[in-house]
């Protein structure tokens, strides 16, 4: 008989390796859990509690039911302004408002926010003056904050290019001492672009205290989630780069704060950054130019309004004994008085003066910005002699 | 005095703006332990440590939006992009954020930081490795745009490019890297906004900067056996253009030609010379003319002696500034509007 050496090698006791214990996996501890963290049930009741998630106190989720109705009620105003042409443009955020304010609410007042043009909301939560976060909308300039004075960057239109600035601020701060955090709201679609991989790379590599927030909010534009990705959720994009990364149920309000408190905490003891996906929807359209009746069905629209964040924070804090009828009444009349002191603010025309055009593009003006000044104010002198 | 290469004086200018400031951080591509790839950034890292000069990730929007978060900290970060056309990735960062944050905020959010930028070509480079980008940055408002041609400018523009309030894209010509001259260091010349008369001479200007600079001087020079005495001025910055310098000496000269080595279609020198035609109208005896590389993708290393300006190429411009009062026949042919 024959024997081949394969068949001698199997056959061979002395070949057999001994059974040794699997090397851990290293993504294990970077991947997110397989279902989105959830601590509500979406009619509010509660769900077993969590030891990797603690419940976070119930005075921060009073506050931050407070800062979501007044959020929600900022945000229609804000659609009425723009169909009253006070305001050029408005993205609204209906249906985010545990993600928009979870997101503040989990910093502290000298943390950095690096927001997109969605997160009027979360601006608005941080306490930042409604007017001039409507600046950019309104269009009498493109940022009417003082972002050092608020922490806050301006809000960024080119998609994902905020995620390599909060790495290096995040980086500089701690490269100085400060264990400042800086948390990057972004959403579905601005995962797909190249800044958002350098971004969370490089604070990956320099251990920069960044969460990277990504708002799920199912659509960017028109597209859907499936053309963005093949991968399980957006979640799992931190792994790649050795980042820890979560999925939280984005409608639920006690989950969201509980996951972004491990996240910020996760960055503020110089672990690194920490990557959150939170899944939403996006209640209304775009913005108000855009028509989504030529890309999602109405049921599907309608469906989502049983997840309503703000109704099931609201009856679980009833439940909880800790919201009655009179404070509903009461921080509904808040959010009214906001909004109608919004309203009243927004109804006249801002003034800008053409010649502020040249200020700040450079600390001083070069020659020839001077030259094209003077030109602009004769112009504007010829106009108003006219005019006389 | 003592003779060194420009690359020496850009790495003792990296090194003594490190020294005085420490805010100031050196990052980017191999710039650490190698010393970057021609050297600049050399011994940077072993002087300061790797929290002051670092290699960062391969990926050049992120170096600059890593600096834009730096600078927003407090920092002055000086990046290096390893080559001309790699830092096309980053032009987003550049264009988008680097030179509108000061505006966009109202001064209230600046960032200061410098962009080294080795390029043009003449180095027998192959693809990607020779474009000559500065157009892009001088038509982007809010950034300054600087490049030296001299040993004791490259020393003294880096360091006010570091100290300089606003984004400063700092163009380095490669192929003058590794030419010595005599200098003295710490060398302080002319600031930001004023070109330089490098050679002076009565009867044309020759406008150059960068790479075109030795160019123009070697035409020069040449020129005189033709007997023309040719002005030569450098101009340094290109953002912010010193027009009074140029303009003076055009309507002293009365004729000009502009050179640059990159491509000429919508380039600096086409502004440059609209410029000095606005400006200079009534001194002037000829068309302000251009030379320029061609206007073609940059060439594969034994075709770009034939793209580059050469100096017979600028002499034949010049014979062409109608000094016997002849205007060029190519102006009034037939079919020349085309």
């Amino acid at each position: 008989m024959t024997t081949t050496p394969q068949a001698a090698r199997r056959a061979s006791p002395r070949k057999r390796r001994p059974a040794t214990p699997a090397a851990p996996d290293p993504s294990a501890e970077l991947l997110p859990q397989a279902e989105p963290v959830r601590l509500l049930d979406p009619d509010g009741t509660t769900l077993p509690p969590r030891a990797d998630y603690p419940e976070p106190p119930v005075e921060a989720l009073r506050e931050m039911y407070r800062r979501m109705v007044v959020g929600r009620r900022f945000d229609a105003q804000a659609t009425a302004l723009t169909k009253q042409g006070r305001l050029a443009v408005y993205p609204s955020s209906r249906g985010q408002e545990a993600c928009q304010v979870g997101g503040v609410l989990a910093l502290r007042d000298d943390d950095w926010v690096f927001p997109t043009y969605r997160e009027s909301m979360a601006l608005t939560a941080r306490g930042i003056d409604p007017v001039e976060v409507l600046t950019l909308l309104r269009g009498d300039w493109h940022c009417g904050y003082d972002p050092t004075e608020v922490r806050t960057a301006p809000q960024c239109t080119p998609l994902a290019t905020q995620c390599v600035h909060a790495a290096g601020l995040a980086y500089g701060e701690s490269y100085q001492g400060r264990d400042t955090v800086a948390l990057v709201y972004i959403g579905d679609g601005a995962t797909s672009e190249g800044d958002f991989h350098e971004g969370v790379n490089f604070a990956a590599v320099f251990k920069a205290p960044v969460v990277y927030f990504v708002q799920n909010n199912r659509y960017a534009i028109s597209v859907p989630l499936s053309r963005q990705t093949a991968a399980p959720t957006l979640a799992y994009k931190g792994v790649g780069y050795g980042v820890p990364s979560e999925q939280v149920d984005g409608n639920d309000p006690v989950a969201v704060l509980a996951v972004l408190n491990r996240a910020v905490a996760h960055a503020r003891a110089g672990k690194g950054p920490y990557l959150v996906e939170a899944h939403t929807y996006r209640m209304e359209p775009h913005t108000n130019a855009d028509d989504q009746t030529r890309y999602r069905d109405p049921d599907e629209v309608e469906a989502w309004r049983d997840r309503d964040p703000i109704v099931r924070l609201e009856s679980y804090l009833r439940a909880r004994g800790v919201l009655d009828d009179a404070a509903v009444a009461e921080i509904a009349e808040q959010a009214e008085a906001y909004a109608a002191r919004l309203r009243e603010r927004m109804n006249s025309q801002p003034t800008v003066d053409p010649l502020s055009l040249f200020e700040h593009v450079y600390a001083r003006p070069t020659p020839q910005l001077v030259e094209q000044r003077e030109q602009v104010r004769a112009e504007l002198a010829a106009a108003q002699e006219e005019d006389a | 005095m003592a003779t060194m290469t420009m690359a020496k004086a850009l790495n003792a200018a990296l090194a003594d703006a490190m020294l005085d400031d420490e805010r100031v951080v050196v990052f980017g591509e191999d710039v650490g332990q190698l010393g970057g790839v021609f050297r600049i950034t050399d011994g940077l890292q072993a002087r300061f440590g790797d929290k002051r000069c670092f290699d960062t990730p391969l990926a050049e929007a992120g170096i600059v939006g890593f600096a834009v978060g730096l600078a927003m900290s407090g920092l002055r970060p000086v990046v290096e992009m390893q080559f001309d056309a790699f830092a096309y990735p980053a032009f987003e960062q550049i264009a988008s954020h680097v030179a509108k944050l000061r505006n966009r905020t109202r001064g209230a959010l600046s960032v200061p930081m410098v962009i080294r930028v080795p390029y043009a070509g003449g180095i027998g480079g192959v693809e990607h490795h020779c474009d000559s980008s500065e157009a892009y940055y001088a038509h982007t408002p809010g950034l300054k745009v600087v490049t030296p041609a001299t040993v004791a400018d490259a020393y003294s523009l880096l360091r006010e490019a570091i100290d300089d309030p606003d984004p400063v894209v700092f163009m380095e010509p490669k192929k003058l890297y590794f030419g010595s001259a005599e200098a003295e260091l710490p060398a302080r010349t002319e600031p930001f906004g004023r070109a330089v008369v490098r050679r002076p001479g009565r009867d044309a200007t020759l406008v150059a900067y960068g790479p075109a600079v030795p160019v123009a001087l070697e035409a020069a020079e040449a020129a005189r056996e033709e007997g023309w005495d040719l002005e030569v001025v450098d101009v340094r910055t290109i953002v912010p253009f010193d027009d009074a310098t140029v303009t003076a000496s055009v309507r002293r000269t009365g004729r000009c030609v502009v050179i640059q080595e990159a491509q000429g279609f919508a380039g600096v020198g086409a502004e440059i010379a609209a410029r000095v035609q606005e400006r200079c109208f009534h001194a002037l005896h000829a068309p302000v003319l251009r030379v320029s590389g061609l206007d073609i993708p940059y060439p594969a290393p034994m075709l770009e002696h034939t793209h580059l300006p050469s100096v017979d190429r600028v002499l034949d411009a010049v014979a062409r500034l109608q000094f016997d009062d002849q205007p060029d026949g190519r102006w009034l042919a037939e079919g020349s509007a085309a």
